[in-house]
């Protein structure tokens, strides 16, 4: 059916690679608040303040992307122009905290936006871009500030509002990851890149709702593409949908005979501790899928305990115009499979 | 497979109605106490401040301009010192309502701001939450005024 010389792409929405990429290094670097959750162990800087000695938030949220981009450089022993191509994204308007950060790193970059599911957005660019025979070493980095997401999207972060429990809490930190055509680490097998859907949600204050029909119809859409089961992967994370959203997913498609056991796992809820941490449904923003995936599930790569990662990352894709506007949040979502063998 | 306008509009419905029912509701019973609890202290601080003016010798209709100044004050303090938030998420509109509620929503966006300069920062969007209320209030007030000279009479 297929024509042309597109041999890699497959079924519906999927591409394979044929010499996967390697994730050989990521760092990750959190708010105070993240490192007092379940993970905090597990990153590698948490920051003592929100502010980071910066004189704004949209300041400290550009420091954290060049935190993560220098060190993870460092840890591969590469300067900025060994890198054939950086890819950044954020939530700020024209995603500012990338284009800034990158005032300062000599390597061609691409900016990405795809709200909470940029990793992902960028892992899967990374890799075709690697694959593809475009480049060796490709640099994907994303970020959030709960600080600057709140100014943006909400209210000022003083004023005293009550937040329904479907409200998500944007997480304050940035993850990197180092894509290379060689070297050890998990790697990178293929990738579902999700369409734009849009089920009419209109509260910004239950992203949960608007991103669950999307992550279930890319992850429906990734089974059918490889003729997979969900048990053909150890995890799979969604980031991040909180608690509302997971609950959705899984309701979606139980429907479609599709059932998510106890693999399915979402990382706005890996990094809260809903309990003591007043969070709501979860985490959310750039920041949160990637600092989970950073720091904690590549070190479970590296320990062993993970083999198999299909990583979902969802976005609502909204402004704060288009919710005045009384428009509904369509979203995304774009899932990349990431293995060992 | 596109879908006709008829066929997505009814997708949304049935996926908003599936929606609600695993929607977490808000704890409404212990929102309503709180809520109470919140405003009545704020309220029962704002009448001891009252009390106290009153004992100072003014009379009690003049002492509510020097009350709400102090209300004003205490509001716009806890929100400088970073507390009036958390009072906001326990108490909600018994937080929200009050005269210091009010201060709150002007002073959090004037610190907010301030990075974006004092005048089109601070100055500028210092109003963005209170605005409304200043504009519908002044608005109500004019109508509702205008009404009772119509029917009642100067």
């Amino acid at each position: 059916m297929r024509r042309g010389v597109a041999v890699k792409r497959i079924g519906k929405q999927s591409v394979k690679f044929t010499s996967p990429p390697v994730i050989t290094n990521t760092f990750s670097i959190v708010g105070p608040m993240e490192g007092q959750g379940p993970l905090g162990q597990r990153f590698d800087t948490v920051l003592e303040d929100t502010f980071y000695g910066e004189q704004t938030w949209e300041k400290t949220e550009c420091k954290l992307l060049r935190e993560a981009i220098f060190n993870v450089l460092n840890r591969a022993q590469l300067q900025p122009t060994d890198l054939d191509f950086i890819l950044a994204g954020d939530l700020l308007d024209q995603i500012v905290s990338s284009n800034f950060a990158l005032r300062e790193v000599e390597a061609p970059f691409l900016g990405l936006y795809g709200a909470c599911s940029t990793l992902a957005e960028g892992l899967a660019t990374g890799a075709m871009l690697v694959d593809g025979g475009f480049a060796d070493r490709v640099l994907v980095v994303t970020g959030s500030h709960h600080d600057t997401a709140e100014r943006q999207y909400r209210f000022p972060t003083e004023l005293g509002v009550q937040r329904p429990p479907t409200a998500q809490w944007t997480v304050t930190g940035a993850g990197s990851c180092l894509l290379q055509s060689q070297g050890k680490g998990p790697r990178v097998t293929c990738a579902t890149l999700g369409r734009v859907i849009d089920l009419g949600s209109k509260d910004p204050n239950d992203m949960g709702t608007a991103m669950a029909p999307a992550a279930a119809d890319t992850i429906r859409q990734h089974l059918r593409d490889f003729a997979k089961r969900p048990e053909d992967y150890d995890l799979i994370m969604t980031g991040d949908l909180g608690a509302v959203g997971v609950e959705l997913v899984r309701v979606i498609l139980r429907k479609d005979g599709i059932e998510l056991g106890q693999q399915f796992q979402d990382g706005g809820l890996l990094i809260f501790d809903r309990e003591q941490q007043d969070v709501h449904a979860g985490g959310s923003g750039c920041g949160c899928s990637a600092v989970v995936f950073a720091g904690h599930l590549f070190k479970l790569f590296a320990e062993g305990k993970l083999r198999r990662l299909l990583l979902a990352g969802t976005g609502a894709l909204l402004s704060p115009l288009t919710y005045q506007q009384a428009e509904s949040i369509p979203s995304v979502c774009h899932a990349v499979a990431i293995e060992v063998y | 497979m596109a879908q006709t306008k008829e066929q997505q509009k009814r997708a949304q419905e049935e996926y908003q109605r599936l929606a609600r029912r695993h929607r977490p509701r808000p704890p409404l019973l212990r929102n309503a106490l709180l809520a109470f609890l919140v405003g009545g202290a704020i309220s029962a601080a704002g009448q001891g401040v009252l009390n106290f003016f009153v004992a100072q010798g003014l009379p009690p209709d003049k002492a509510g301009g020097p009350t709400a100044g102090v209300m004003v004050f205490l509001g716009a303090f806890l929100t400088a010192l970073g507390v009036y938030d958390k009072i906001g998420q326990v108490g909600g509109a018994g937080s929200a309502i009050p005269i210091t509620g009010f201060a709150n929503s002007i002073v959090a966006a004037a610190i907010e701001f301030k990075t974006e300069g004092f005048v089109m920062g601070m100055a500028a969007r210092m109003y963005q939450i209170a605005g409304p209320v200043i504009t519908y209030g002044v608005t109500s007030a004019i109508v509702v005024g205008l009404l009772r000279f119509l029917i009642a009479g100067g």
